[in-house]
């Protein structure tokens, strides 16, 4: 049962702000709600204000600058990420993650800043665009600030977002040559959470084929999305091979601090990570030497 | 405190005053006696509430009724033409794609929403717009053979 709040529905960024002041911590913000409404109605989350900033459509964008890199405003739907011709071209890893993302009709309403804010820790946006070495932006009464999406979530359902704060963008800088990035993800139906994912970007030398960079980054396998760097360490400066990924896998399914429920044991999570850290920096590392 | 709030459905105009917590799906089968629309888990993981939102498949369940001013809303009820069923109707009829019914008006939704965005879809594109919808019925294989047989007759139609 839903409880009794009170709404408003600001059209502004500088009209949000200026309420979210006025009534502090005990107002939310209502984006797409397509995560919130389940905490409402299950009785977890009982604002008495509630913010509902779906109507700020200055907030709805995906722009593109070839120096810049990817711009997405907050309240972008995930069925507009995923069928932006913009983003299917330069970062299809987004548009593909969103495709497997619950259903169309979650997608056609709830935001990526709303699924950010949330920080589900099985998640799919967040390792994508930690891997993707994204930030986010946020504005509050004291200006804007930004800060990498990697350092936005702090634990289960908690992120840096101040109270006052609204999330108004995501930024994806270009790649750099000869990056691949996949993520893929373990769940039981098509668009479930993860059970585990994983999200890898691999970079190749200019001059080689060895591993410039690799970012390795795992979903549902600990409070927050988290980086897996003894695995990371593992294929960084080396010529990439079948034993390497498999070792990789293995540092990773060691380092991940996932748990058990009724979904899955944390040893068959652990398990989970080693299977999908090989495979999908192996697909990462075809696609970087296609690039 | 309840607020106004116009909703715009099947073409109809509707002033309401209700509370801001109410759901959509629950205006539209509680104050406005539109049945159709199906509640099935109330928790977003059925899509048997499936209505369209300025065209959109949404799940009315995970949807405030406050957010839905300003939107034309159809709802199963809006797509008959009197006495003469859509093609996806009768489509669903002839494939034997429903037996209880009850994700049916959801799924019906959510299939005019993909043919009037593509209506020549492949059997997988239907599997991925329609893997929001579950059936404990029918295994699924009829709902898109339906969708398909609709497609089919729209195309001829749209000739």
């Amino acid at each position: 049962m839903i409880k009794d709040f009170k709404y408003f529905a600001p059209k502004t960024v500088e009209e949000a702000l200026t309420l979210l002041t006025k009534y502090k911590e005990n107002c939310k913000i209502i984006a797409g709600g397509q995560s919130m409404l389940i905490l409402m109605k299950q009785g977890l989350i009982a604002p008495k204000y509630l913010i509902d900033i779906k109507g700020i459509t200055t907030l709805d964008y995906v722009n593109y600058d070839k120096n810049e890199g990817l711009r997405i405003g907050s309240l972008t739907t995930h069925r507009t990420i995923e069928t932006s011709p913009t983003i299917r071209n330069g970062f299809s890893v987004l548009a593909e993650m969103e495709r497997n993302l619950a259903s169309v009709e979650t997608r056609n309403w709830g935001t990526i800043g709303g699924n950010l804010c949330h920080a589900d820790p099985a998640g799919d946006p967040a390792p994508v665009l930690i891997a993707l070495e994204g930030k986010l932006k946020m504005v509050g009464p004291n200006g804007e600030r930004t800060m990498a999406v990697e350092d936005f979530f702090k634990d289960y359902f908690e992120t840096a977002l101040q109270a006052d704060e609204i999330l108004t963008e995501i930024q994806v800088p270009n790649p750099p040559p000869r990056t691949g990035t996949v993520y893929r993800k373990f769940s039981l139906l098509e668009g479930d959470y993860a059970l585990v994912s994983a999200a890898v970007s691999i970079t190749l030398g200019s001059k080689d084929d060895t591993c410039s960079d690799a970012r390795i980054v795992l979903g549902a396998a600990a409070p927050v999305p988290m980086r897996a760097e003894r695995a990371e360490k593992v294929l960084i400066g080396k010529e990439l091979k079948d034993t390497l990924l498999q070792e990789a896998g293995k540092a990773a399914s060691e380092e991940a601090r996932p748990i058990a429920d009724m979904h899955a044991s944390e040893e068959y999570r652990r398990e989970l990570v080693g299977v999908l850290v090989k495979r999908v920096a192996g697909e990462a590392w075809e696609r970087a030497k296609r690039a | 405190m309840k607020k106004e709030l116009n909703l715009t459905i099947n073409g109809e105009a509707y002033e309401l005053f209700i509370e801001p917590k109410r759901l959509l799906v629950d205006v539209l089968r509680n104050e406005l006696g539109l049945t159709g629309t199906k509640k099935g888990c109330n928790c977003g993981a059925c899509a048997a509430c499936t209505v369209l939102l300025d065209g959109k498949a949404v799940k009315s369940c995970s949807i405030l009724a406050m957010q839905a001013s300003a939107r034309n809303i159809t709802t199963i009820e809006g797509l008959a033409d009197g006495p003469n069923l859509h093609p996806l109707q009768q489509s669903f009829i002839d494939h034997w794609a429903f037996q209880c019914g009850f994700c049916t008006p959801g799924q019906i939704m959510a299939a005019k929403a993909l043919l009037d965005e593509n209506l020549k879809p492949t059997a997988e594109e239907v599997k991925l717009a329609m893997d929001g919808h579950l059936c404990r019925c029918t295994g699924y294989n009829m709902i898109v053979e339906a969708i398909l047989g609709a497609a089919q007759k729209l195309q001829q139609e749209a000739k």
